[in-house]
């Protein structure tokens, strides 16, 4: 007799195998549906959204205050230090920045003149906390705590400390999740800012612990990258604004197919010590196919 | 019913709990796996089912907040949690081998299922290095951990049944 069947006056139970039969057959739907679009993901993120996300903020920020009690204690003296340095930085600085308002009021004419519109620094920006990272230790991503009720979509730019930190993958309505630059499964297009020679920038697990990126696929024919050279995010990259400071090479090295080179960078943003980040809230302006023909 | 939300608060203050508790007591940059010590606990204390239904909840959401797409960690644990209540027959809560016995491996296999699938498939073959260096670790770690929550985890479970003991005898 088939153990399904349900007996007078019995409660109906399903055998585990049953279950067990139901729910990867349910998963496995739920695998093809999702990989392409997110119509489970809406409704998901939201209530999870306010199930989760409270507790993350709440535990965030105790946590974030015992931090600093302990570090203002502990810095209190090297604050001193820091202040006199600071003190004749700002000096030094003042006396540049005349300089380069100077230079700016010039390249504003220039630049109306030649019809060009400000192409950064101009950039709408949102600030937010990170409230939790990854479950796991395979890939680098992390929640942060504003999501589409403070105008956050997915694809936006995230940055901190003047560096590209990651892009949004997923968005509920009070959380999103950014999926850092170090990511194993991270890849994006870079040019260097020097030369504007284009190349690949992916993450790598092997070298996260040493704070590394690698890039690849660098045609430099007139062999004028050098280590140190700045590495921003490309005009031609889909998802990234152009011009956010990557980081710096560390090394370089030719391909053994002797065309393109490869290497390593040091990100611009210290991944470790991640408290707050800058969401830029403008998109990168996207072609419709539709419309472009 | 106070199983179902005891259990409840149990995935979700562990989920937290690994999110942002342990993230800054991380070493060298390795967590530990906290829904793993849940799934399979209660995979061999109450059996197959629970095991699995558990499992499920828990990869549903580390899924939805951290998947790229939803159901691959909801099935990775609710086939380990389904294959821990097949321990249940020979569990006794007083003995402490067998259970971290099955949570060493259910996170060591866990570990190997999550290179094969998204980093092998990759073409990422230094199985050595990700073997060294994240899978070993996080087994560790969540060992220690699990000699710390599990005891707590049985003394609930403990309770509950007891409860549950009480109310069925009084409906007779």
């Amino acid at each position: 007799m088939s153990p399904v069947i349900k007996k007078r006056g019995e409660r109906f139970t399903l055998p585990s195998k049953y279950l067990l039969l139901i729910l990867t057959i349910l998963c496995t739907l739920m695998m093809l549906v999702t990989f392409g679009t997110d119509v489970f993901n809406r409704p998901l993120n939201v209530v999870v959204g306010y199930v989760i996300v409270p507790f993350q903020q709440g535990i965030g920020r105790v946590g974030e205050w015992l931090c600093d009690r302990s570090d203002e204690l502990g810095q209190i003296r090297d604050l001193l230090e820091e202040n006199a340095s600071l003190k004749a930085q700002v000096a030094a600085l003042t006396e540049e920045n005349t300089l380069l308002q100077q230079d700016k009021y010039e390249l504003n004419e220039l630049r109306e003149l030649l019809d060009l519109s400000e192409q950064y620094g101009a950039y709408n920006k949102v600030g937010a906390r990170i409230i939790g990272r990854d479950a796991g230790n395979w890939y680098s991503s992390f929640l942060i705590d504003k999501g589409t009720e403070d105008g956050l979509e997915t694809d936006m730019n995230v940055i901190a400390g003047g560096g590209l930190v990651g892009r949004i993958t997923s968005v509920g309505p009070n959380w999103s999740r950014v999926t850092s630059i170090i990511s194993d499964s991270s890849n994006l297009s870079g040019m260097t800012l020097a030369t504007g020679d284009k190349l690949i920038v992916s993450g790598d697990l092997k070298l996260m612990s040493e704070g590394c990126i690698t890039f690849r696929q660098l045609v430099d024919s007139q062999n004028m990258v050098a280590e140190g050279d700045k590495i921003v995010t490309s005009d031609i990259s889909e998802k990234f604004l152009p011009n956010i400071l990557v980081g710096y090479i560390k090394s370089i090295n030719r391909d053994s197919n002797n065309l393109t080179k490869s290497g390593q960078i040091t990100p611009a943003v210290d991944f470790e010590h991640l408290s707050v980040v800058l969401v830029i809230t403008d998109r990168k302006q996207v072609v419709d196919e539709s419309t472009s023909h | 019913m106070l199983r179902k939300g005891i259990v409840t608060i149990f995935i979700l203050v562990c989920f937290v709990l690994q999110c942002s508790v342990f993230g800054s007591l991380a070493f060298g940059g390795i967590i530990p796996n906290l829904m793993i010590i849940l799934t399979s606990s209660f995979g061999f204390m109450r059996g197959e089912k629970e095991g699995l239904l558990i499992g499920f909840f828990c990869g549903l959401l580390i899924d939805v907040f951290f998947g790229s797409f939803l159901g691959f960690y909801a099935m990775l644990l609710m086939y380990i949690g389904y294959l821990n209540g097949k321990f249940c027959r020979i569990f006794y809560p007083e003995d402490i081998k067998l259970p971290i016995a099955l949570i060493i491996t259910s996170d060591l296999s866990q570990g190997i299922l999550c290179y094969v699938l998204l980093f092998m498939l990759r073409s990422r073959f230094q199985f050595g290095y990700y073997l060294t260096h994240v899978i070993l670790p996080e087994v560790l770690y969540t060992t220690v951990v699990t000699i710390f929550l599990y005891p707590f985890v049985l003394k609930v479970n403990g309770k509950l049944e007891a409860y549950e003991k009480r109310r069925a005898q009084k409906f007779v």
